[in-house]
Order: C-alpha cells, then structure tokens, then sequence
C-alpha cells in the first residue's frame, strides 16, 4: 500500500517517525558499544548454553539411558521442543512473508527481529533430531544416501519428508532473512567506522541502492515471499505428520496438518510479542514498535488461539464419536490420567488465558500482552508434551502402557536451547539492524519539495 | 560485474544529491526525455514512483529464474524419489513402488528450495552483485534520507546534463573527469 494512501486514512502505524533520517539515526544507534544490560544477558546466556552442552555431551559419553527415554516412550522432551522451536520459528516467515503478500503496514517495524527469530528457531530445532539419536556420530545417516548395498532410504516415511522440510525451510529463511537485511547493512557500513565498517563493507555486498539494485530486489523479494508462503504452510504440516501418518491412538487424525500449523503461528506471534517488548524498551524504539503493532499481534493471537481451541475440541469430540475404546481411552486418560496436569496447563495457558485478548484495553496493554504472551509460550510447550507423552504412553494394549518421566539432563538440555537461541539472538541485536532500515521507510512519507505529486 | 564498475573512457561522470523524491523523478524523466541512457538513480528504499514513473521500469527477467528453479526442483524432487524407489523395488507397507502422493511432498519441498535459491542467483546476475570494488560513483546519504542520479556524457553534452541536473536544484553536485560505467 502507497504511503499516499496510509498517511490519507491516516493509518500509518508510525506516526511519530516523520523522516528517512529518523529511522537510520535510531536504528543504527542500537549498533553501538553494548551496555552493561546486555553483558549480563549475554553472560547468562553463554552460561546457558554452557549447560546444554554439558548436558548433550554427559549424554552422548553415557548414551542416551541417561534420558527418560524408554518403551514405550520412545519420544519424550527432546521432538517435544524439537517441534516447539519449529513451531515458533513459524511467525517470522508469516510476518515477513505472508503479511508482505497481503500489503499489512505493521509488518515493517516487527519483520527483521522475528525474521531473525526464524532463523535462529530452526537452528535450535535443527539440534534436537541429534540429541534425539543418542548416537550423534551416526547423524549423517538423516541425509538421504543409500547404504553400502545401494538401498535408499524409504520416500514415503513421513521422517524422511521432514528432514527435506527442514532443511529447505532452514536454508531458505536463512536466505529471505540476509536478503532482506543487505540494504540495511549498506547504511550501517555508511553509518559506522573503522573494523565495524569493513565487516558491513563486505557483508552488504557492495550495495549502492541503485535503481538497477532495488528493481530487481523488490521483486527478487515478492517471489521468494510467495515461495515462503506454502514453505511455511507445509512445513509444520510435515512435523505434523511425523505423528499424524502413524496409527497411534492421539494422533492419527486428519486435522493435525492446519492444527499443528495454526499452533505454530500462534506460539511463534507470542515469542515475537515476549522479544519485541524488552527490545522496545532498552533501544529506545518506542516510536517503532508502538502499541498498534502490539495490538496487532494481539489480534492475530487471539485467532489462532481460537483455531487451536476449536482442534481441541474436535480431537476430544472425534475421540468420543469415533467409538475406538483405544482413541476414548488415549483422549480420557490425557484429562484425567497421570498427566492430567500437563493436559491442563495446555488448556488454561492457550485456551483460556488468551480469552483475554478479547478485551481491547488488555490487547493494548504491554505489560499485560508480554505475561499473556509467556502463558502461551508455556502452553505450547505442554501442548506438544501432550500430544507426545500421553499418546505413546497409552497406546492400545493395556499391558504395554507405562509412564515417562524427564530426566534431569533432558531439563538441562531443554533449558538450555533457550539460551543457545537467546546467544544467537543478543549478538543479532547487536550486529545486524534490528529494524529493517530500508522498509520502515515505505510507511514513512516521503520528502517532496511541493506538497502534492511532481 | 562481481569486480564492480569500470572507467567509461572519454566521458565525463555527474553526481547529482537530492533531498526530495520529486525533483528525483522529474530529474529521471528529463534525462530519459533528452535521450540520456544508462544512467542511474539512487534511493534508501525500492519506491515505486522513481522505478516505474521516473525510470519506466518494466519486468525483471528475475521471474524466469524463479520458474525455472521451482520447475527444475520439482522435476528433481520427482525423479530422484522415483528413480531410487524403481532401482531396488521393494514394497514397503503395502503401498505400490512408485508412490506418487508421497513423492509430491518431496518434490514439492525440492520445487521451493531450487525457486529460491535460483531467484537468489537470478538477483544477483541481474543487479550486478556482489560488488567486490571500492564504492564509486555513490554518495553514502542514499542509504540514509537522499536520493542520487549519476551520469554519464561525453564531453559535448556534458554542459545539457549539468543543466538538467542543476535545475532541479540538487543538494549536492559532483563532477569527475572520467565517469564510471554504471
């Protein structure tokens, strides 16, 4: 949408930005010598991710007996938060992608940092398949290669699928994300000096802005968004399938693609909302990541938490008019049965917590937004624990159901994946523009010598 | 191209720095009208008035790429799934060697990685990147608030293109004695 048009309906989501100058000056203020703040975060961080490989190497000395891991519970927090993280890189590729093809002016101030999120979300993910194999110096047999008698692995194993989901995912966000910060890197190297400024001189790729340049950019941009768009649409429907193609009891059913889907974006929206409000207030972005935008993913919570509310409805009303003792059974025993209060946290946290955001004094709230936003990010986690645990551990023969109970370095691993992407993720605040430059400025009018067209 | 610019011999170069994006267009469209090609404007952001109105842009040949890409994945991803399940045919589960619904997630998530990374090279041969040279012929105020117009004439029209360019009262005008082919 022109600026024209916004500035008119007096719509634009910035109104307190009034030059180009403006974005650069408090944009590229965020790239200058961290404070103590951020020190401390980093330190926390890199103790973190001290932890988790303490923990993935004890594991892997050990093997993997020293997880909770066993019969039948093959499955327990490991593809738990492997698909937690896929499911929250989810909303980046929606803002950044998705919103750019729908023409949504709140993108702009929010898309670099939840782009990066994407980025730095599948890179935590894309751990977990090799924590989960125990062996990791075997990881290599994932990739598609036939074994020493020329068999290749079986295409129609929904494993299979998600191992080309992921990579393509990883590779073509990683992709979208540098693409669009290459304008951006070219007015910090205008911006910096010294050692800062030869990193961006090579990083932005000799970028000049020219007509040549942006022509062929922005619409080298509308086709990757719209190769992004079903990108990310069938990604966490393959995750989905992982557990949907199989007949456990719980999960094989035909709504888990769009449910699983719906639930990626919702998870991934409330990251962005929990990064999103400390980012505000120590960079002083206030007058870019304002209240409208907030509001605005307030909104797009509150949809995909109705949509995720509506499948756990269905799955409970399906298991019930299915009639199948073992799929009655699986759905009874996740309210009632050993794990009923993982069941319950999923309920109140993404259920009813975001009922809330009906409320428009709540949805323009930030301090109110970022503690519903952590809710849900606890519910999505216990969501797909739900799914996982209490369906492999109550499968159809009585005697072959058993309990799984996370071990502690499973929580050390687990912990710390959040600080191996809170690690990626300070030093991107710090390195690259945490707001795309270049796009802000298409929601700011631009400087005319009359009023009116030339 | 990688290498970046080289001299133009025997033509003079103008750098021209505006504040305002109409002078901008109306600089690009007296430039065109005069009969100048190959000249180059410069901007903070992809607007769409000084592409397709001051410069009369029209398709990028990117779109080829980006279909030849997603084609040539989705012919890979088809071939390659089908071609090893039909090298050593073993039914698994039941279902026939060569399955077809199965086949298409692959290839479809083949069709989208070729795309997008042929869309990339497409981007990068079109646009001239990277662009491995010193800057030349750029003024770092277009990454910030301003827009630019570098042109190149010989020596007998330089005076017209001056006078365009001062006409709509740049901020900022350069001169140099050899320009850059841009």
């Amino acid at each position: 949408m022109a600026t024209a048009d916004l500035t008119r309906r007096g719509a634009l989501p910035n109104p307190d930005v009034r030059k180009y100058e403006d974005v650069n000056k408090a944009v590229l203020k965020v790239l200058s010598r961290p404070g103590k703040g951020w020190w401390t975060l980093f330190s926390i961080a890199v103790a973190g991710v001290g932890v988790f490989l303490v923990s993935w190497f004890y594991q892997i000395y050990k093997g993997i007996g020293v997880s909770g891991l066993n019969a039948p519970v093959g499955w327990g927090v490991y593809i738990t938060t492997f698909v937690f993280w896929v499911g929250i890189a989810h909303s980046g590729t929606l803002i950044s992608a998705i919103l750019f093809l729908f023409r949504a002016p709140w993108r702009q101030a929010i898309y670099r940092a939840s782009e990066a999120m994407t980025v730095f979300a599948v890179m935590t993910a894309g751990l977990f398949p090799l924590i989960h194999v125990g062996r990791v110096w075997h990881a290599y047999w994932l990739v598609p290669y036939p074994n020493s008698r020329f068999l290749w692995p079986n295409f129609r194993s929904p494993l299979v699928w998600d191992v080309f989901a992921i990579t393509t995912y990883f590779t073509v966000s990683a992709v979208f994300f540098y693409l669009g910060t290459i304008p951006d890197l070219a007015a910090a190297r205008d911006h910096a000096r010294g050692l800062r400024q030869k990193f961006y001189r090579v990083i932005s790729l000799g970028w000049r802005g020219t007509d040549r340049e942006w022509h062929h950019f922005s619409k080298a941009y509308i086709y990757l968004a719209a190769l992004a768009t079903p990108l990310v649409l069938s990604v966490h429907s393959v995750v989905s399938w992982d557990f949907a193609m199989a007949i456990v009891p719980g999960w094989h059913t035909t709504i888990f693609a769009p449910y699983f889907v719906a639930g990626a974006i919702f998870s991934g929206v409330a990251l962005v909302i929990t990064l999103a409000v400390p980012m505000r207030k120590f960079f002083g972005l206030e007058e870019y990541l304002t209240v409208k935008h907030f509001e605005a993913m307030a909104k797009l919570c509150l949809l995909t938490s109705m949509i995720v509310l509506y499948a756990y409805m269905t799955e409970y009303f399906l298991a019930w008019y299915s009639g199948e003792p073992p799929e009655r059974g699986s759905f009874w025993n996740r309210v009632f049965g050993h794990y009923w209060w993982a069941n319950w946290i999923m309920l109140t946290c993404n259920g009813l917590v975001p009922l809330m955001l009906w409320f428009k004094r709540v949805r323009r709230s930030i301090a109110a937004l970022f503690v519903i936003s952590i809710f849900i990010n606890i519910g999505m986690w216990f969501e797909r624990f739900v799914i996982i645990v209490t369906s492999l551990s109550h499968e159809y023969e009585p005697w072959a159901w058993g309990l799984y109970r996370p071990s502690v370095v499973e929580m050390g691993i687990l912990l710390g994946s959040f600080a191996w992407f809170g690690f990626w993720f300070l030093l991107f605040t710090r390195l690259l523009p945490p707001v795309a430059i270049a796009e802000m400025k298409e929601v700011v009018p631009p400087p005319r010598r009359g009023k009116g067209a030339s | 191209m990688i290498f970046g610019a080289k001299r133009r011999r025997g033509h003079q170069g103008f750098f021209a720095l505006f504040e305002h994006l109409d002078s901008t267009v109306d600089v690009c469209k007296a430039l065109r009208a005069a009969g100048h090609k190959g000249f180059r404007a410069y901007a903070p952001l992809p607007e769409h008035e000084l592409l397709e109105e001051g410069l009369a842009l029209k398709h990028s040949p990117v779109r080829v790429f980006t279909l030849a890409g997603g084609l040539t994945g989705a012919a890979t991803g088809f071939a390659f799934t089908s071609w090893t399940s039909m090298d050593w045919p073993l039914v698994t589960g039941g279902k026939p060697i060569l399955s077809i619904p199965a086949y298409v997630i692959i290839a479809f998530e083949c069709a989208i990685l070729f795309g997008a990374l042929s869309t990339v090279i497409g981007l990068f041969i079109n646009a001239g990147l990277p662009n491995l040279r010193p800057l030349v012929a750029y003024h770092p105020e277009c990454s910030n608030g301003s827009f630019g117009v570098y042109v190149t004439a010989p020596p007998a029209r330089a005076a017209e293109v001056k006078e365009i360019l001062s006409r709509h009262e740049p901020a900022e005008l350069r001169e140099e004695q050899e320009g850059f082919d841009v």
